[in-house]
């Protein structure tokens, strides 16, 4: 079924799309330093962002389109095995924060724009950093796809056919992310988050009171799961799956590039930890959007798109605004939709073009670049990027929105033996991470490689299911966490073994990575004492 | 107070206080029921919800013990 088209939706989310834009091209005039010709300035915003700024920009950076589309699209569909979503950004700040005030310190001491240069300075490996920039770039493409699948999502609720929306809407944000870097994010993510939180506010009243409370809510969508064999609660053989996700997702999540961009934009220590305790106002709003899946299953929310077998049901939330909604509010809430994909795309393919020119181009292409053209090449990357995204979309026509993020989220933890023990300790030698990522690498593409899902052979899904391995159960386990174990065990076994092997040099000092505090891992190196 | 501890003892004891919200929301085995509900919302929805909060609560009060002074 195809949704009626409405003049008053779309010209709604036209306008908000159009402000959004003049907003982003302003941004090259704010807090601007002496030039924006330089990868500091114009993809980090020249490391001045406050607190308040900060949280907007670290808040619109983490929670994406996959927070508005793709989670309550998993409880709509498999029930309470979708929350994992709730303790994956609940566990993520106290077992982050002081790892990324480290990461932070050392950064800002030694100029690094992104975590292959700490691990180039730290370990003395061009290897390593070579691997944890690629991973990183090669993480973040699928999921610049998952906030263009948000945004298609509300195309195709609106009843607007074909691609150019999405086109249009990709080459708007290109040009002004390359006019203005991450200060356009930054700035719209002001906009952005205002409206999400209205939006959910909103929702969360609004259909509830609607559909008659969350007593009927959570009884329809027990029913409807029911009848597909899921549950508004988990089964014990979902236990470890569940875990495991939440967690593997939350060590993943600020080793992705701009996560890390993120953090390396602000003024100062205490701003990236103080933001730790401020940023989980986004995960409460995460959680109610969630709850949105089960709105949708007790209103009985046909999607629209996709196959009769395998239909999108990363258009449920948005045809459940189309259908409780009156139009003028349902425009307000899709438009902010659009903005809340656009907003994170754009800071994911300034992080991953920063990468490029920092620890590919400069080192491997044009050691003799100037800081300028550096800052150029990383603002063509940022605009291939996005626009790679789009054609990889239109031409590909995938739906499974969340599957694109947790592969990535597999395949970017594999860089946490190099970046997040090499914040703490300078035992592990370069060679032995080397070793581990391949290990690791190797072991998780494959576990993917041979989880089918209901309609593909391979790659159907980052749960692996035990019985693969002949064992007698049901459950299943995040794929990244298997890797990253079997990546740890390599890496630790061989680095005794590779000790007659020369080991890098290490340009940091212990003093560098932050003043007295204790560490918070068990084989830390003990309190730092100040060096000032 | 009459005694004050070594400022480093007293960042490791306060350094648990982010071990509460995960365990508190990793392990379903502690939440995964249905009853006591609130307003029709089953226990393993507002357990995780709420621990929203906690972690909020828990990672400030780290950041207060722990801030950097300069």
């Amino acid at each position: 079924m195809i949704p009626a088209f409405n003049g008053l939706e779309f010209g709604i989310v036209l306008g908000m799309f159009v402000v959004v834009a003049v907003i982003g091209f302003a941004a090259t005039r704010w807090r601007r330093g002496t030039s924006l010709a330089s990868l500091e300035e114009w993809g980090l915003g020249g490391r001045r962002f406050g607190t308040v700024v900060s949280w907007f920009l670290i808040g619109g950076d983490l929670y994406t389109a996959y927070t508005f589309v793709a989670v309550p699209a998993l409880l709509f569909g498999v029930g309470a095995a979708g929350f994992f979503a709730v303790p994956y950004t609940i566990a993520v700040f106290p077992l982050v924060m002081f790892a990324a005030a480290r990461m932070w310190s050392v950064c800002h001491e030694h100029g690094y724009a992104t975590a292959a240069d700490f691990v180039r300075g730290r370990h003395g490996s061009s290897i390593l950093a070579l691997l944890v920039a690629i991973t990183g770039i090669v993480a973040t493409m699928p999921y610049i796809a998952l906030q263009l699948t948000g945004i298609r999502a509300v195309i195709e609720t609106m009843g607007i056919g074909g691609d150019w929306p999405l086109w249009i809407a990709f080459v708007v944000l290109a040009a002004y992310t390359f006019t203005s870097g991450l200060r356009a994010p930054a700035m719209v993510a002001f906009v952005k988050d205002i409206l999400i939180y209205v939006m959910v506010l909103v929702a969360v009243i609004y259909i509830p009171y609607k559909l008659g409370g969350y007593n009927v809510i959570f009884h329809g969508a027990q029913s409807a799961l029911a009848a597909k064999g899921y549950s508004t609660l988990l089964s014990g053989s979902q236990y470890l799956g569940y875990t495991t996700l939440a967690l593997g997702s939350a060590l993943a999540l600020f080793l992705y590039p701009h996560a890390v961009t993120g953090v390396l934009a602000a003024r100062s220590r205490n701003v990236v930890k103080k933001n730790m305790s401020l940023l989980p106002a986004y995960s409460l709003m995460l959680g109610f959007i969630a709850l949105l899946g089960y709105m949708a299953l007790a209103a009985h929310v046909k999607p629209v798109g996709g196959t009769a077998a395998k239909p999108d049901t990363t258009t449920i939330v948005p045809v459940l605004f189309n259908d409780e909604f009156p139009h003028w509010f349902a425009g307000i809430a899709f438009g902010a939709i659009v903005i809340g994909a656009l907003v994170p795309a754009a800071i994911m393919a300034i992080a991953a073009a920063n990468t490029f020119a920092r620890d590919i181009y400069k080192p491997y292409i044009r050691p003799a670049a100037s800081d300028r053209e550096e800052g150029l090449v990383s603002q063509i990357v940022s605009v291939l990027l996005k626009l790679g995204a789009v054609a990889v979309i239109v031409s590909l026509k995938l739906t499974f929105a969340l599957e694109f993020q947790l592969i990535g989220g597999v395949i970017v933890i594999q860089i946490l033996p190099s970046v997040v023990l090499g914040l703490y300790t300078r035992w592990y030698h370069r060679w032995a991470l080397v070793a581990g990522w391949i290990a690791g690498m190797g072991l998780s593409v494959y576990m993917l490689y041979v989880t089918p899902s209901a309609t593909t052979a391979h790659f159907g899904n980052a749960s692996f299911a035990l019985s693969t391995w002949g064992l007698h159960t049901k459950m299943t386990i995040w794929t990244g966490i298997v890797g990253v174990v079997a990546n740890l065990v390599v890496a630790t076994v061989l680095t005794p073994l590779l000790a007659r092997l020369p080991r890098g040099n290490d340009e940091t000092k212990p003093g560098d990575f932050g003043e007295a505090e204790a560490p918070p891992i068990p084989f830390g190196p003990g309190p730092v004492v100040s060096q000032t | 107070m009459d005694q004050q501890p070594a400022p480093g003892r007293r960042n490791r004891l306060v350094l648990l206080l982010l071990l509460l919200p995960l365990v508190a929301t990793l392990v379903p085995e502690f939440y995964n029921f249905d009853k006591p509900s609130i307003g029709g919302m089953p226990f393993f929805y507002w357990w995780q919800l709420l621990w929203i909060a906690g972690v909020a609560v828990c990672v400030g009060i780290v950041y207060l013990a722990t801030r950097s002074t300069r």
